[in-house]
């Protein structure tokens, strides 16, 4: 094994297999976020449920009931409970991997590893919440007589992409977040506008056919418009829209990778 | 193709100053960027931590860095370990690197000791089955048998350090960097750590290792190197180098009998800082060497920058043999005092009674803090010289080097109780 280390850098294969040798480390990060997070909390898990739920609750008094918000011929509840539960993930994936930099600043002076993985797994760590959030959905599916559709597999590789845009948009808030601590104030700020513009708590299909491109330029509109699909059924899915957003997605993750690796090498000196 | 495993060829490292004291602004960088173009040079002041920096390790070899703070050991350290760039420079490494540059940094305070055993095993490096091999080993080496299962908020110090040093110690890259971690707890288990990395060493592990501790530097490494300023000043044989760190502290001692106040090897925040440093005997005249048992006063002048009264003013003494091995501390803390108010310009005097050291030179280091933030500090702020004095009135002396520490007490014969 021959490591050379001088002050120039340039990408290279090897790398990516550096990234592979330290995996072990990726899935304890992972495990070390899962097992911490309801530490000391009375309701422990139960969390991951409260929250989409409550916010679904309040939603379809507001949204559904009182300005009538139109839900594509589903019951609204279930409606905006098949929007919340990948966005709720894709939030909290977002602002943990924003912080994760900061906040495990003091491994980042100390040790060396390919710091890509801290927030990829502040990203990852966040799945297990949406898998027994997801579970509420199954039981207001069973309660509002909705069967199964056959799209339901494509849930496996939409949440995939919702993944990759988090580590996306992480990859590129956490290494800015290192310089620039600004970003520490924007990002709830940012969640917000990102939750109007898209078609969480409203149906895509208030949007003019016209314009539809241009919502799905939003990655996630495209991924929230077939997440609803492949759930709820009733609606063909938009594969241009889905198409389109995977796209911005794949732009959004590689540029993000490639940002995060060109600060890298400074982030012990700064941070 | 010889048995070189470390080889660095003129390593340098520049930090700007002042760029990582706050955080920089989206609206400072666009500023910067206006404003470029029209300011001619931008000043910024440059510190280069490491400077042309080269040498060469041989497989197997125990290297000892020693220097003074600021010298540049850590830098080097961090280079070595891929935690910063070079800003210019080359290494080749030709093995795996391990680094203990501060042991327990990655323990998580919510886990248990068992999870953090994992979880810090794998970001030094190692793989969970050669965790899960060592396990055992690791815990009886911390002595913690019965508190694998406990949070590590819940440990006291001693143990989370102990537990941190035990895994770090059972991991076995070819290259091993070791930062003034044999600091941690007590003598009994610094010994048995000393004898843990003999052992790497006899293996034919290549090790780094960067201290303070002048006796475990002799004892353990083979060859050392001296860094002053940022450059090597001297590699060679271990004891011409601590002669030569030595001579260099001795020599900044010797410019502190000018008067504290030109030194400019000190850290802290310079609110309050040292001017001068004097001994004086228990009726207050000025002494140049203390007699062993007798009252000696040692007398710190100090100023405020700002010229105005300091606030809450703490100094804190240590007196170690010339070698390096702390002897005694000593301060307000430990004397039970605080002093909330003191002018502008001052001194503080330590009174100790019946000075309890044989003859020898010792150093001094003194640390100030001002409102709980260190102030001053300075290494070797002055060499103090003791002197035979008649400590027990006996006219028995114990000699240089004898034994550390002379004790007050009588001896007296009785009859069966």
């Amino acid at each position: 094994m021959r490591i050379v280390i001088t002050s120039k850098h340039k990408f290279t294969l090897s790398e990516l297999a550096s990234l592979w040798h330290y995996r072990e480390l990726g899935s304890f990060l992972v495990k070390r976020d899962i097992k911490v997070r309801y530490k000391q909390t009375a309701l422990g898990g139960l969390w991951a449920i409260i929250q989409p739920f409550f916010t679904m609750v309040v939603f379809s008094l507001f949204f559904g009931k009182m300005a009538k918000v139109p839900s594509d011929g589903v019951p609204y509840p279930v409606f905006v409970y098949a929007g919340l539960l990948p966005w709720t993930y894709f939030s909290g994936a977002l602002t943990a991997a924003s912080e994760s930099m900061v906040g495990n600043a003091n491994l980042i002076t100390k040790v060396y590893f390919p710091r890509a993985i801290v927030p990829a797994a502040a990203v990852l760590s966040g799945l297990l919440d949406f898998l027994v959030a997801s579970t509420v959905l199954a039981g207001m599916m069973l309660y509002f007589h909705i069967g199964l559709n056959p799209l339901l597999p494509l849930v496996i590789p939409l949440t995939g992409l919702t993944v990759l845009c988090a580590a996306g948009a992480g990859f590129w808030l956490s290494a800015l977040n290192v310089e620039y601590r600004d970003i520490r104030y924007t990002i709830p700020f940012v969640i917000q506008l990102w939750l109007f513009s898209s078609p969480v708590i409203y149906p895509s299909s208030i949007v003019p056919a016209r314009y539809q491109w241009a919502l799905a330029l939003n990655p996630m509109a495209g991924v929230l418009k077939a997440f609803r699909a492949a759930v709820l059924g009733g609606q063909a899915l938009d594969w241009r829209a889905l198409g389109i957003s995977s796209g911005v997605i794949l732009l959004l993750f590689v540029s993000g990778f490639l940002y995060f690796r060109r600060m890298e090498r400074t982030f012990a000196d700064v941070i | 193709m010889s048995d070189t495993i470390i080889k660095v060829d003129g390593l340098s490292k520049k930090y700007r100053l002042g760029a990582t004291h706050g955080y920089k602004t989206f609206r400072e960088s666009l500023v910067n960027a206006v404003k470029a173009p029209f300011s001619k040079s931008r000043e910024r002041e440059e510190v280069w931590a490491l400077k042309d920096v080269s040498f060469e390790v041989k497989r197997g070899e125990v290297l000892g860095i020693i220097g003074r703070n600021g010298a540049g050991k850590s830098t080097l350290l961090k280079i070595l370990s891929r935690i910063t760039e070079p800003t210019s420079g080359r290494v080749e490494l030709r093995g795996r690197v391990g680094s203990l540059l501060e042991v327990g940094t990655g323990f998580h305070p919510e886990l248990t000791g068992k999870e953090n055993v994992y979880l810090y095993g794998t970001i030094l490096g190692m793989r969970s089955s050669e965790i899960s091999r060592k396990y055992d080993e690791i815990v009886a080496f911390a002595e913690l048998e019965r508190f694998m299962e406990t949070p590590v908020k819940r440990y006291s110090s001693g143990m989370y350090m102990r537990l941190a040093f035990s895994v770090a110690a059972h991991l076995e890259p070819e290259i091993l960097l070791v930062d003034e971690v044999l600091a941690v707890g007590d003598a009994i288990f610094q010994r048995k750590c000393i004898k843990k990395m003999q052992e790497a060493a006899s293996c034919g592990r290549t090790i780094l290792f960067v201290s303070h501790n002048i006796p475990a530097i002799t004892s353990f490494c083979g060859r050392a190197i001296l860094f002053e300023g940022g450059s090597v000043s001297y590699a060679g044989g271990v004891e011409e180098a601590v002669d030569k760190y030595l001579g260099a502290a001795n020599a900044a001692a010797d410019r502190g009998r000018i008067g504290l106040k030109e030194r400019q090897d000190r850290s802290g925040s310079g609110a309050v800082r040292l001017t001068d440093f004097y001994m004086l005997d228990g009726a207050g005249n000025r002494i140049g060497e203390i007699r062993s048992g007798s009252t000696v006063q040692l007398a710190f002048e100090y100023g405020s920058a700002d010229g105005r009264p300091a606030r809450n003013v703490e100094l804190q003494i240590v007196v170690s043999r010339y070698s390096g091995d702390r002897v005694f501390q000593f301060g307000t803390r430990f004397a039970g005092r605080s002093f909330a108010e003191a002018p502008a310009r001052g001194r503080i005097v330590c009174r100790l009674k019946r000075f309890p050291l044989p003859p020898e030179r010792y150093r001094l280091d003194a640390y100030l803090v001002s409102e709980a933030v260190p102030a001053d500090y300075l290494q070797n702020a002055a060499f103090i010289d003791v002197v035979d004095g008649d400590f027990y009135g006996s006219g028995y002396q114990v000699f240089e080097k004898e034994t550390p520490f002379l004790v007050d007490g009588d001896v007296s014969l009785e009859g069966a109780p």
